[in-house]
């Protein structure tokens, strides 16, 4: 029998970036919020502590910072005629369990999207003409434009203490930055970080083929910086353990180093961690969420009644709760109707490793010590002609240079034996790579629903993905590849190897944790699960965040524009709380 | 609040038993966190042993298996030790005692069914029982074929079988061989390569190859010294001299925090190989 709990003002389910906005935000307001987390506590110290958290074997390998598929996993599939299985080892993508979220484990790569993402199909249909769009890609616009989330990039960038060079202040182009960004009203608050060896090697050789690079923004600080909420954060020393650990430093922007030390002396916040949320509760006319039901690791099932439900956890997560609670209509790709699980899109990455003349002590990196460019991002150029609309970004990342994963050795190098020793032995203090980060279009055929076999620990069918690159995203791949291989060919180098996406998404090697889409924003209700400000169009007191609610994923990382979307969607349920209605009417 | 235990030291088998049965039931049970520094401090001691340990899951057969075949997939040679003298085989058998060798935490509910490539690994079989069953069938395939188990062949012999292996072209049953040889080949990379504490990477054979000098954590003023060595002593998380200390606990299994409600449960249940928490025991394969 669950136990019914006190009422809350808001619930968050998950404890993670988006979670830690809204709580910021509306206990600000006066709200009673309450995060249920289902991993554990966790802080810079002692858990991110240098003693022990610069262990590649124990974190990236073994993956001891992310969830466990035991209990929590999805089916998967490329195609409808095929039957999923489960995703038994965590591989392609690295949800995270515990407070902070991905947040803790990211690598700080913060990106704005362009004005141009926003406005997908409108404005390709524009440019190309309504032909350029296959019948079965079911791209669409987010129904907000990039001027109206400006101000929230701008917070966010100003909460996390990004280190960049703007390109572009006022409409304005600014040397030294990306030209190719839409007008930001200010500088970022902190300059660029260091380059390493390898990035300015990339930064001379992109220039010389013609193409225009900048310092990535980063969510690592180049120098101390107090944010807005009074936080300190400590520059970053460049140990190169970001990505897939936490940062004893508190210089990688994560809710423990940005927004909890005010949050959680708050009266008004509590968070309660391993607590799995199994469902969102509604009324009888399913028209109003009543809280959620969560369970405790013994097996307890608690009510936790609440006037608003906001789903904060992992992309995938969001849709599965959605589905399992039977809130809103599941998709159907055969009828093309629906909109829960509709538009799962994810990243088409791809790399060149090369093997410079030049020492570059590939070890001294941070997550997003890189220089980028944008020249094939997004519609920053022409595709007339080219077999695909999209893009993405090369970047030579120097995140590290952590021995286990981080091989990039020449085309041609034995797997094994003599040779393979011979070649770490030579190569490793000389290698790195770029990476293709590439957008993904959404497809009638890309989506989730539930799986009709396997089930979760709390007898929950499985999520299930079916999902697969298509025509659009190899061309666009090959593309950038190409373009990142003329660029390696112009560094001093001992050997390249390119290393193209091609076949079938396979959900085995590591890609990005770039999950997107399945409750899709927008203007339209028959396309998408919430309104532009993130409340569900069904549920007015429920709303969704993070890249849940991406209609498809532009080429580049997600987080600065989940963050800027969280403060987005805060200050609309600041005005809903003193109003409670739908914000938008269908 | 903390729990701590003390950390037998196995000393009569010539070995540090930082892991034994009891302590890793015991740790799998419990919310626990035992910092790595205690920890290590508890372990090491000063008094490294660098002996061979005793045998955790391996068979002395299997072990002999192990230690041949690592031999061939990382050698010794002019450039430095190979992955025997760097402990490898002493690595991949407390992997395999551990949660790795157990798949704790791993999805290992049935039905199992080979799908395609791109769906993942989908065998009954937990990464333990892989090694067993593989080291007998690629044994029993030797003896057949060669006359003799794996670890008595010769070096050519032994590399026309690793190479059979990875390209799927031995019958080990259950298993498709390049499965085999896949798990032990990125088993003796993160053997060679991972930080010393583990049991590999001993005397820092591997970063030593490569140059690298451990994690460190402050390059603030040698990142952008293009094109320099970085001459700096090895360093491992277990210091200079570090010992094997071999070790299971999360950070992520910890309740504590100012000011934070929690809800009424029992501490944080990490799964036992296949058993979830509500009880459920899922078969492990005909073994």
């Amino acid at each position: 029998m669950a136990k019914k709990l006190p009422e809350v003002d808001v619930v968050l389910v998950g404890f993670g970036w988006t979670a830690s906005v809204i709580a910021q935000e509306l206990t600000d307001a006066g709200a009673s919020v309450l995060a249920l987390e289902r991993g554990g506590w966790r802080d810079t110290v002692p858990d991110f502590s240098v003693t022990h958290i610069q262990d590649e074997l124990r974190y990236a390998v073994r993956k001891q910072i992310f969830e466990e598929t035991q209990r929590s996993t999805l089916s998967f599939r490329n195609r409808p005629d095929q039957l999923a299985l489960p995703m038994r080892e965590l591989g392609s993508f690295l949800p995270a369990a515990g407070v902070g979220g991905a947040g803790v484990h990211w690598n700080g790569q913060n990106w704005r999207f362009l004005p141009t993402d926003f406005l997908l199909r409108s404005h390709n249909e524009q440019r190309y003409g309504k032909k350029a769009i296959p019948a079965d890609m079911t791209i669409q616009d987010w129904g907000i434009t990039y001027e109206q989330l400006e101000p929230y990039y701008d917070k966010w960038e100003y909460l996390c203490g990004i280190s960049g060079k703007a390109g572009n202040i006022g409409g304005k182009i600014q040397p030294g930055g990306n030209p190719f960004e839409g007008p930001r009203q200010r500088e970022y608050p902190l300059p660029p970080l260091k380059r390493s060896a390898a990035t300015v090697l990339f930064d001379k050789a992109a220039r010389e083929v013609g193409l225009h690079p900048f310092p990535a923004p980063a969510a690592n600080t180049s120098k101390p910086y107090l944010n807005p909420l009074g936080v300190q954060m400590g520059q970053c020393t460049f140990c190169g353990y970001c990505e897939w650990f936490g940062c004893a430093n508190y210089s990688k922007a994560s809710p423990q180093s940005t927004i909890l030390p005010v949050l959680l002396k708050k009266d008004n916040f509590r968070f309660r961690t391993h607590c799995s949320v199994v469902r969102v509760l509604t009324d009888s006319a399913g028209k109003r969420a009543t809280g959620v039901v969560y369970v405790d690791p013994g097996g307890k099932e608690y009510i936790q009644p609440a006037q608003m439900v906001v789903l904060c956890a992992f992309a995938h997560h969001n849709v599965h709760l959605l589905l399992v609670s039977k809130i809103g209509t599941p998709y159907d790709p055969q009828s093309q109707t629906g909109v829960v699980g509709r538009n799962y899109a994810y990243q088409v990455s791809s790399s060149v490793n090369v093997t410079c003349k030049e020492r570059l002590n590939p070890f001294m990196g941070a997550g997003a010590l890189g220089q980028v460019v944008d020249d094939f991002n997004g519609d920053n150029f022409d595709h007339t002609g080219k077999g695909f609309i999209g893009g993405g970004y090369i970047a030579l990342w120097n995140t590290g240079g952590r021995p286990i994963l981080q091989e990039y050795l020449p085309k041609g190098t034995p797997k094994w034996g003599a040779g393979w020793k011979k070649a770490l032995h030579e190569d490793y203090l000389y290698s790195t790579h770029m990476q293709c980060h590439g957008g993904m279009m959404s497809y009638r055929n890309n989506y989730l629903d539930l799986d009709p076999t396997w089930t979760d620990d709390y007898g929950n069918p499985l999520l299930r993905l079916t999902f697969d690159f298509y025509d659009n995203e190899h061309a666009m791949s090959k593309f950038l590849t190409d373009r990142a291989t003329q660029i390696a060919k112009a560094i001093p180098n001992r050997g390249i190897n390119p290393k193209p996406r091609k076949g079938h998404y396979s959900i085995i090697p590591y890609q990005t944790t770039h999950n997107t889409g399945g409750a899709a924003m927008g203007n339209d209700p028959r396309i998408s699960f919430v309104n532009p400000f993130l409340q569900s169009w069904d549920v007015p007191n429920l709303w969704v965040m993070g890249s849940t609610v991406f209609p498809q994923n532009p080429g580049y990382n997600p987080t600065g524009t989940v963050g800027a979307l969280a403060f987005w969607a805060a200050d609309a349920m600041k005005r809903y709380i003193k109003n409670p209605q739908p914000l938008v009417q269908p | 609040m903390e729990q701590r235990e003390n950390i037998g030291l196995d000393r009569a088998r010539g070995t540090e038993r930082c892991d034994s049965p009891s302590r890793r039931t015991f740790l799998l049970g419990g919310a626990i966190f035992i910092s790595s520094s205690l920890l290590l401090g508890g372990c090491g001691g000063g008094d490294s042993t660098r002996g061979p340990a005793a045998p955790r899951f391996l068979e002395s057969d299997e072990r002999n298996f192990i230690r041949a075949a690592i031999d061939r997939l990382i050698p010794k040679d002019g450039l430095g030790p190979g992955a025997v003298d760097a402990g490898v085989d002493v690595f991949i058998d407390a992997q395999l005692a551990g949660p790795f060798g157990q798949a704790t935490g791993i999805y290992m509910q049935p039905p199992f069914h080979l799908g395609d490539t791109e769906q993942g690994y989908q065998l009954p079989f937990t990464p333990a029982q892989v090694y067993r069953l593989g080291i007998q069938r690629v044994d029993e395939h030797c003896r057949k074929t060669l006359g003799n188990a794996f670890a008595q062949l010769k070096p050519d012999q032994q590399d026309k079988i690793l190479h059979e292996l990875e390209d799927g072209k031995i019958d080990l049953g259950e298993i498709p061989s390049a499965n085999f040889f896949g798990l032990l080949w990125q088993n003796t990379r993160e053997g060679f390569l991972a930080d010393p504490i583990y049991g590999g990477n001993r005397d820092f054979a591997g970063w030593k190859l490569i140059g690298y000098n451990g994690p460190r954590y402050n390059y603030l003023d040698d990142v952008d010294k293009f094109g320099q060595p970085y001459d700096k002593p090895y360093v491992s998380l277990g210091g200079r001299n570090p010992v094997m200390c071999h070790f299971s606990d999360s950070p992520t299994g910890r309740f504590r925090g100012p000011g934070c409600e929690y809800a009424q449960m029992p501490a944080k249940v990490h799964y036992d190989a296949l058993t979830t928490t509500t009880g459920k025991v899922w078969p492990a394969g005909n073994l």
